[in-house]
């Protein structure tokens, strides 16, 4: 398969991603309301917020170092900036004008390596107020168009938000929802905002186009309303194949802002090039200048923690797995890398460790990591099963702790020996001759049938592992 | 031709007077509304005037001076504000149909500090619509009249609180100059003016005209009561990024040095227009402050000329963004229509008068994509030049001087129908508008059909204290001429 899969012929994708993410401080961007989701509507509001005449912005502090805090993570340069007002007229923007950053935004010329070793290049990652939020009432599919009437909550609006704009450096769906999952772990990781594409606290845009090696690139159209990290996948997907479709039927693309309609699966235009806002940005006299000293700016980067990149490979070389295999990635993801890193430093076994993590602790861990370090140590060892161990596990995770020994004690469990495995096995074909006869035909799920009644004659205690090589020795002895 | 109420006294005096008893601030208010009642209705100075909530103030600072407390600075200190100033619960209307009946949720900062300071607010003064104007004809709530003239205009956009302060409905007032607002009507009803350096004053609650012209100042009877109002509401906001983020020297104290070795620009390159009987007043400042111990030197200000271009790119730009909120959604009037974009277009319609519109229009296009370059941009530089062109100067000259306005006080509707003539009136306040820096107007006598003419004292960034220092040596000028014309009695 190519790099550029799904994509029909020798056509080449070409992606760039523009996330929204609204950074978690404690007040909005140019002024003392709450910055606090989900409250009554129009509560966390003031003069500035509402847009009220002679009304003044003064920029938030806390948002500036979160927004370097994304800077140096992401490798940007951070330099002296400034804001520009961005002027279009609508009804849940106050002042009829967005704060933002043009032509001298704070973070530039960066870059994000995914997990598959891809370098996305990060043209920029500017500061901006968020609009406030328009409910659309009596219309289809929450548009305007049709709608009766509108509701409007301001307080999202004056919400801080970084603006990332990667490069069109992404060639396929895949790797464009790794750079949304590797940039949401890394904004989680570094406390600049919870990333929850479900509450819109980062909101993703599109750039896709399409071409043919050795040419130039094709006009591309810029998604929006990709509200999850499949629908990403999904909505590139569709764009690129409708693309290609007027291509090849003698069309052309057209410069166009595109709706992803996840009902249909489809994206539908929303404006073209033609009727696009004439912004008129110019620089916003109510503010002066940015100039973060150097010594602010090495301070960030010095207190930035590991990002999850180092952190996987940290955790891929104490447990013997892959950076980027499934338990790895979850497991950092979750932030239960150090958990694991505590259970192998307290004597346990690492691997055994990280599977225990990954399977038995949805959030984080309220067990004490010596306590399961002893349980991985009694499943390594051969004291008991490796099912048996589960069992130990949740009543750790239902206790909050406790002695994986004697807890493995009261319930019985001890290793069952080769000899006692062997005996269970006879008993089982002799039990279910059918199952047998299929097995050795070679029917995979009969294996399921055989173990489970030796499951169930040894009462638990034998390990399923032993079990299924057992069967399978049995098997290419009969053959 | 009537002729305005003389000053009894000087804020200082009354605060003064207030402070220790001998005066009593309810008597002061009392004195300044019936001012009010006999000669607003002629001259309509104000929007509002706040009898009951100035009386009620008045009876406190009376009862804080009883009880011994300190009643501030500016105790029982009459003062009209240009209501384009956030008040409290109190309609602020930018002198305009689209802001009718709004009532501001918060004060203005400098509001707020006149109030705790002991200043009496009598009134919301009147204004060209938006401040956007040179005569107060542009107010959608008609014009106000010269106190010295009723046949002629106050000047603009400030003209309420210019006369207000001329015609004694409040012993100071204030205002706001984006362009010579302040300045040029001061000029024209024969009080003092200033406009201090951008960011001296905060903006916070100012309604914008061009944020990065706007700025508060004072209209006054003397030089230094000017100077005593910068001393209470000058000073650092934290919520106004653009104010100084530092304290300012007292005027007060400052303006008691004379003039002597100052060097006193002369601006060889002036642009021409302004009226003989101006001109002349301006030689005989000269001559006064040379007669003083000043020197004269001659400097050039190459780019002054294109101030008023320049500007007529740069307000109407930033206009056109901070009048955009007018949308009709949220406050103020809304003209219902089909939908909003419908709504948007029916409510501005209707809300703002013709040049508003104008302007508006103007600034939306100098910024348009593809015009940008050539209008709003190349304005920028024409900024940058002037500024830089001001500092050149200010290497040779500690205050440079010039005629306030082209001249005096002039008919009604003598340019209402051509905006340029209009705009030529602040040819002379522009340009320092366009590089922050500090001016102000000095009644220096009258030209023609007797009516005032001010001086212009411009200064370096934050020179108030030498702009103040030249100021006083004119008013004292001044008022020893007035006193020679009136056979020695003042």
């Amino acid at each position: 398969m190519s790099q550029y899969d799904g994509l029909p012929g020798d056509w080449q994708l070409v992606v760039g991603l523009e996330v929204h993410v609204e950074l978690a401080t404690a007040t909005k961007l140019f002024s003392a309301s709450p910055n606090r989701f989900g409250d009554e509507p129009n509560t966390n509001i003031d003069p500035v917020t509402l847009g009220l005449p002679g009304a003044l912005p003064v920029l938030n502090e806390q948002a500036v170092e979160l927004a370097m805090r994304i800077g140096a993570a992401l490798n940007c340069t951070i330099q002296a900036c400034t804001f520009h007002r961005k002027n279009y007229f609508y009804p849940d923007m106050p002042k009829a004008y967005q704060i933002s950053q043009y032509d001298q935004p704070l973070n530039v010329d960066g870059y994000l390596d995914l997990p598959n070793g891809v370098r996305v290049g990060i043209e920029r990652a500017h500061m901006e107020e968020d609009a406030g939020k328009s409910t659309h009432v009596g219309g289809s599919g929450g548009r305007v168009h049709g709608a009766t009437y509108s509701l409007i909550d301001l307080n999202r609006a004056g919400v801080p938000l970084v603006e990332i704009v990667s490069r069109p450096d992404i060639h396929s769906a895949d790797d464009a929802r790794a750079y949304v999952n590797e940039l949401r772990g890394i904004l989680v990781a570094i406390d600049a905002s919870d990333a929850k594409m479900e509450e819109g606290s980062m909101r993703v845009d599109a750039n896709v186009s399409v071409h043919k090696p050795g040419t130039p690139l094709g006009t591309r159209c810029e998604i929006k309303n990709v509200n999850s990290v499949r629908s990403i996948g999904r909505a590139i997907e569709y764009e690129a194949r409708r693309q290609i479709d007027l291509i090849e039927g003698g069309d052309v693309v057209r410069q166009q802002t595109r709706h992803w309609d996840e009902g249909d699966g489809r994206t539908h235009t929303l404006r073209s090039k033609e009727d696009a806002d004439d912004y008129r940005y110019f620089l916003e006299p109510d503010l002066v200048p940015l100039a973060p000293s150097a010594e602010w700016i090495a301070k960030v980067k010095a207190a930035l923690p590991m990002l999850p990149a180092a952190r996987r490979a940290r955790l891929a070389d104490a447990t013997g797995q892959a950076a980027n295999s499934e338990a790895v990635t979850i497991v950092v993801d979750r932030g239960q890398d150090d958990y694991v890193l505590a259970i192998a430093a307290a004597g346990g076994d690492a691997a055994r460790g990280l599977v225990y993590v990954k399977e038995a602790f949805a959030d984080s861990p309220k067990v004490a990591a010596a306590d399961v370090a002893v349980l991985t140590q009694m499943e390594v060892s051969g004291a008991i099963t490796a099912t048996q161990a589960k069992t130990v596990l949740a009543e750790l995770v239902a206790k909050g702790g406790g002695d994986a020994a004697a807890i493995a004690a009261a319930h019985g469990f001890e290793a069952i020996d080769t000899s006692a495995v062997e005996a269970f096995v006879d008993e089982a074909i002799a039990t279910d001759p059918d199952a047998w006869q299929k097995f050795c035909s070679g029917d995979a799920k009969a294996m399921g049938a055989l173990v489970g009644l030796v499951m169930k004659a040894s009462k638990g205690k034998a390990d399923g592992k032993a079990v299924s090589a057992s069967l399978q020795q049995r098997r290419s002895d009969h053959g | 031709m009537s002729t305005p109420s003389a000053p009894a006294t000087t804020a200082a005096a009354i605060a003064a007077g207030v402070r220790d008893g001998s005066l009593k601030a309810a008597d002061i208010v009392e004195q300044h509304l019936a001012a009010i009642a006999t000669r607003e209705p002629e001259i309509h100075a104000f929007n509002l005037v706040l009898a009951d909530e100035a009386r009620a103030a008045a009876a406190q600072i009376d009862q804080r001076v009883a009880a011994g407390e300190d009643p501030g600075p500016l105790a029982g200190v009459t003062v009209a504000l240009k209501d384009n100033m956030c008040t409290r619960g109190i309609p602020t209307t930018c002198s305009s149909k689209i802001l009718e009946g709004w009532r501001p949720p918060y004060d203005a900062t400098v509001v707020s500090t006149l109030r705790d300071a002991g200043a009496i607010v009598v009134g919301k003064t009147n204004l060209d619509e938006f401040a956007m104007g040179s005569s107060t004809e542009n107010s959608a709530f008609g014009p106000t009249r010269n106190p010295h003239d009723t046949s002629r205009v106050p000047g603009g956009s400030s003209g309420g609180s210019a006369a207000s302060v001329a015609a004694g409905f409040s012993q100071v007032s204030f205002g706001s100059d984006t362009g010579g607002s302040i300045r040029q009507p001061a000029a024209l009803c024969g009080v003092v003016g200033v406009k201090p350096t951008y960011g001296y004053v905060s903006r916070y609650g100012l309604i914008a005209f061009a944020s990065s012209l706007d700025q508060i100042g004072p209209f006054t009877n003397s030089v230094e009561d000017a100077a005593l109002m910068l001393d209470v509401i000058g000073g650092h906001d934290p919520l106004d990024s653009t104010s100084i983020p530092q304290a300012h020297p007292s005027l007060r104290d400052a303006m008691q040095q004379d003039v002597a070795g100052l060097r006193i620009g002369r601006i060889t390159d002036l642009p021409e227009g302004a009226d003989p009987d101006v001109v002349e007043r301006l030689e005989v400042a000269f001559d006064t402050l040379r007669a003083a111990g000043a020197k004269i030197v001659d400097v050039q200000v190459p780019a002054f000329t294109f101030g008023l271009t320049a500007y007529y790119l740069i307000a109407p730009a930033e206009a056109s963004s901070n009048l955009a909120r007018y949308d009709g959604v949220r406050y103020g009037m809304r003209v219902e229509a089909a939908d909003t974009n419908a709504m948007y277009g029916a409510t501005r319609a209707a809300g703002f008068g013709d040049e508003v519109k104008r302007r508006i229009m103007l600034g939306t296009y100098a910024l348009s994509a593809g015009y940008y370059d050539a209008y709003y941009g190349k304005a920028l530089k024409v900024r940058r030049l002037i500024s830089d062109d001001f500092d050149r100067a200010y290497q040779h000259a500690d205050v440079l001087l010039t005629p306030t306005s082209p001249s005096v006080a002039f008919q009604f509707g003598a340019k209402g129908d051509n905006p340029l003539a209009m705009y030529l009136c602040d040819t002379y306040t522009i340009p320092s508008n366009l590089s922050g820096q500090p001016g102000m107007s000095v009644p220096f006598g009258t030209g023609a059909h007797g009516l005032p003419v001010g001086v212009q004292v411009l200064a370096g960034t934050l020179q108030e204290p030498t702009m103040f220092r030249v100021a006083a040596a004119l008013e004292a000028a001044a008022t020893k001429e007035r006193g020679l014309q009136n056979g020695g009695v003042r």
